[in-house]
């Protein structure tokens, strides 16, 4: 039998001051060409055991190993990441922290060049590289001048250059929205399939990769939950998880419908043997806790943006205009979420209501203050200790609030990412909504989500809504249509500057293929549906007009 | 940001040449100003740096350093008739302070600090004429040849003055938006909140810093190989850079030799401004256009 590609043998693994073990007793073996996802909330151990495929720990982290972890046959303890690099090759979150030459072309053919090689080798192996991941067009590109997506795919292009055995990626697709984050699962299936590239991808947003998986990891509390097919995992998660249950399987599942599907494609099959799904009523009634914010809806608007034009210098002549004659009005406790591909200017209109951006036409006009927390919660975080960082009337309110009453003491840099985002909110709203005082008239939110669990995000929507039902306007940029489906009741769709879509979250987010929930794209064409317990509603109604005798 | 000029590719002639032609050139450009005391040839040492980053496309590059250069060339101006008591000719007759002596402000010292502070000047704009022309992918290569770790540090600390940059942009954007925030008023107010976000900076570039040596870690690039050499043939523009770097470096080296351009600056200013003086500083702008001319001439 062949030597699997990775192997771990009741490996143990503690960082070093931590608590308790990030890695408890796991054994696992990767074959060849297997597409294994890693499921689990954070600080569960996804991570961790990637790192320790790559080599990273404990070479690079130090902390205690026990066991024995081998990559293509190689003991990590005796060699290093960068021997380990010649087989696995390694993908994080962050493609600015994993860039380093200055143009495209330089970036993907170093890992070729640092091992020595030059010449048409090198020239070839670029070439197809880029082609491969359809980045040909941007080898002469300036690598400051890309998107977060186009970073991201340079960054797998150098990662495959040198075509590894293994991938190791650690939620690769968190900063990119819909379009390029399923581009990127797609790439990285027909890499497994046609380079046979086995393939170790941690990921929260599991109902993206996991019908490309053969396997699927779930981890909690650095051990192995689960380990089986995909069909098989949504089966045992709809039991045991929820919170690992992609949309579609918790739908099915909270129908009673059996089998459960592992994506869109399964459950459109399943779907096709009952009789096909009318089109949905417009907006039904809201759920009790929607409902009562429309006691606000009425008189002045939280937010009034009207024919708003901004334009940045990049040099060009003609500048670059991010926002082209956007309009858009929030009323005091509406939830909107704002939409959109990476670039579409969500971030600059938030920015522009807060009073960051100069519009060069247009009008800005909120009833009171406009609260916005920014894209990375760290640029928040100035002080050395986490209580220094907010007010000193509202500091141990606010930390109790947000459950950090526990770190008030610690640096705000050791903290968790979800313990940073709730520090960086206390830090923009504290005594104005969290730990006592009115919220302002408008709360903004730049990604919110990004690195968050399915847990924390449901927190987060939570501590939202009590900020809506005391009257303030929540407007939310987000990549992640699940969220925007569970927190906003309506949702606005920006593309190249302008509003391509504003309506209900439910007539918006079931009307196109990419910026669609899961269960919207079930359902597809029919509309109104993008909830799991919508679309549960509707298959029991369903199946009960269908038990009726006619 | 101001200060920082950063590469651009333009597509001018001197971005065209390879990298050891590019910096020899742009050093061949600033060498009077290691060479000469006169503000003759340094002016012209100046006028070949601008008339260059002008034919190169990248004079917004040179604008961002001039705006760190030029005060900077002020201080050392300043500066030297206050600590330099030589030169006859008294401007200001000083009081005598401790330590110092005698502060007497003197035309000698002025003129010597003006000189100092354009050699500063062309320095400065030189290297920043270096950052924006040669393409520092290219520098590592070359440098990695021999030393092809220190290449990669060189190359990532490049990298990372941008990065930088923006993460204070940031930073600074997000202290506004603080609950309670108000706007710094008094200077001692804004100099605490400039140390608070500096300090803030330098936590988030070593938080930076472990993740992208982490990243270099598992890219192999710890166990980096010297970066094979380049056999790509001359082309015209490398023939033309080469030639204008080889030439300047030699009126350089012969005008320093026969003691051309000189200048006293002490007991009382002398400088020498003959037909060969001023040929030799206005030869120098020319000499550095060169080479952007003969591709026009080879254009047709």
């Amino acid at each position: 039998m062949a030597e699997p590609l990775l192997r771990l043998e009741s490996v143990g693994y503690r960082y070093p001051g931590a608590d308790r073990e990030a890695l408890d007793a796991i054994s696992l073996e990767v074959a060849e060409g297997e597409f294994v996802l890693v499921a689990g909330i954070s600080g569960s151990g996804k991570s961790t055991l990637l790192r320790a495929g790559s080599g990273l720990v404990p070479h690079f982290f130090g902390g205690r190993l026990a066991g024995r972890v081998t990559v293509s046959g190689m003991d990590t303890r005796r060699h290093g990441p960068a021997e380990v690099a010649r087989v696995a090759s390694s993908l994080f979150q962050d493609p600015e922290a994993q860039v380093v030459m200055s143009s495209v072309a330089a970036e993907i053919s170093l890992p070729l060049e640092a091992r020595g090689q030059s010449g048409a080798a090198v020239t070839r192996a670029v070439e197809e590289t880029a082609l491969a991941l359809g980045v040909a067009d941007l080898l002469e590109r300036d690598t400051q001048t890309l998107s977060g997506g186009e970073l991201q795919r340079v960054a797998l292009a150098a990662a495959l250059v040198t075509q590894p055995a293994l991938l190791l990626l650690d939620e690769p697709t968190s900063q990119l929205d819909p379009v390029a984050g399923d581009e990127l699962v797609s790439q990285l299936r027909r890499l497994n399939e046609e380079w046979g590239t086995s393939v170790l991808l941690a990921e929260q947003r599991i109902e993206r990769c996991l019908s490309a998986a053969d396997r699927v990891l779930a981890f909690e509390r650095g051990r192995i939950v689960w380990d089986g097919t995909p069909r098989e995992f949504v089966v045992w998660a709809a039991a045991h998880a929820p919170a690992l249950t992609p949309p579609a399987a918790r739908m099915f599942s909270l129908a009673g419908l059996r089998p459960l599907p592992v994506g869109v494609k399964d459950a459109r099959a399943a779907l096709r043997r009952s009789p096909p799904v009318p089109e949905a009523e417009e907006p039904r009634a809201e759920s009790p806790r929607r409902r009562r914010f429309g006691r606000f809806r009425r008189g002045r608007a939280a937010l009034a943006v009207e024919r708003l034009w901004v334009e940045f210098d990049d040099g060009s002549p003609a500048g670059h205009a991010a926002l082209r004659g956007v309009d858009l009005r929030v009323d005091p406790g509406e939830m909107i979420a704002l939409l959109g591909r990476n670039g579409a200017g969500k971030s600059t209109l938030l920015r522009t209501c807060a009073g960051l951006v100069r519009p060069a036409r247009g009008r800005v006009e909120a009833a009171g203050d406009v609260a916005l927390l920014l894209q990375s919660p760290s640029d928040y975080l100035v002080h050395e200790r986490v209580a220094e960082e907010l007010p000193r009337a509202s500091a141990s309110a606010v930390l109790e609030e947000l459950g950090l009453l526990g770190v008030s003491d610690r640096d705000p840099r050791d903290l968790s990412g979800g313990e940073r985002q709730r520090l960086a909110l206390g830090i923009v709203l504290a005594g104005r909504g969290i730990g006592g005082g009115s919220p302002p008239a408008v709360v903004a939110l730049d990604e919110p989500t990004r690195g968050l669990d399915w847990e924390k995000k449901a927190a987060l929507a939570e501590r939202l809504h009590d900020l809506a039902e005391q009257g303030a306007a929540v407007v939310t940029a987000t990549h992640d249509v699940e969220f925007a489906a569970a927190l906003a009741s309506r949702c606005v769709l920006l593309g190249k500057g302008t509003v391509m879509a504003d309506g209900p979250t439910r007539q918006v987010l079931s009307g196109g293929r990419y910026f669609a929930t899961e269960v919207a794209r079930v359902f597809w064409p029919a509309r109104g549906i993008v909830r799991p317990e919508e679309g549960a509603a509707r298959l029991v109604a369903e199946a009960q007009e269908e038990a009726v005798p006619a | 940001m101001i200060g920082v000029p950063t590469y651009r590719r333009t597509g001018s002639a001197l971005h065209a040449a390879r990298t050891g032609v590019g910096i020899a050139y742009c050093g061949a450009l600033t060498l009077p100003a290691f060479l000469f005391e006169s503000p003759l040839v340094l002016a012209g040492s100046l006028a070949a740096v601008l008339a260059t980053a002008a034919c190169a496309r990248v004079g917004g590059e040179l604008a961002r350093a001039a705006a760190l250069a030029v005060p900077l060339a002020l201080l050392v101006t300043v500066i030297n008739p206050i600590v330099s008591q030589q030169g006859l000719t008294v401007l200001v007759d000083g009081p005598i302070v401790p330590v110092l002596g005698n502060v007497d402000v003197t035309l000698e010292a002025l003129v010597y600090g003006a000189v100092a502070g354009l050699r500063v000047l062309v320095v400065v704009l030189g290297f920043a004429l270096y950052s924006a022309c040669v393409d520092p992918d290219r520098v590592l290569r070359l440098a990695g040849r021999v030393a092809p770790r220190s290449a990669l540090t060189v190359s990532l600390a490049t990298r990372s003055v941008p990065l930088l940059g923006r993460d204070a942009r940031r930073m600074a954007e997000a202290y506004t938006l603080r609950a309670g925030a108000r706007p710094a008023v008094h200077v001692r107010e804004r100099v605490a909140r400039a140390a608070t976000l500096t300090r803030a900076l330098g936590a988030g570039a070593l938080e930076r810093s472990v993740e992208l040596a982490a990243a270099l870690e598992v890219r192999g690039y710890g166990t980096l190989a010297r970066f094979p050499a380049s056999r790509a043939p001359w082309s015209r523009h490398d023939i033309a850079f080469g030639l204008a770097t080889l030439v300047i470096s030699a009126v350089c080296v012969i005008a320093f030799v026969t003691d051309l351009a000189s200048f006293e600056p002490y007991p009382l200013l002398h400088m020498a401004a003959g037909p060969g003086d001023i040929a030799f500083a206005a030869a120098l702008p020319l000499l550095a256009i060169a080479p952007f001319r003969a591709r026009r001439a080879a254009r047709g």
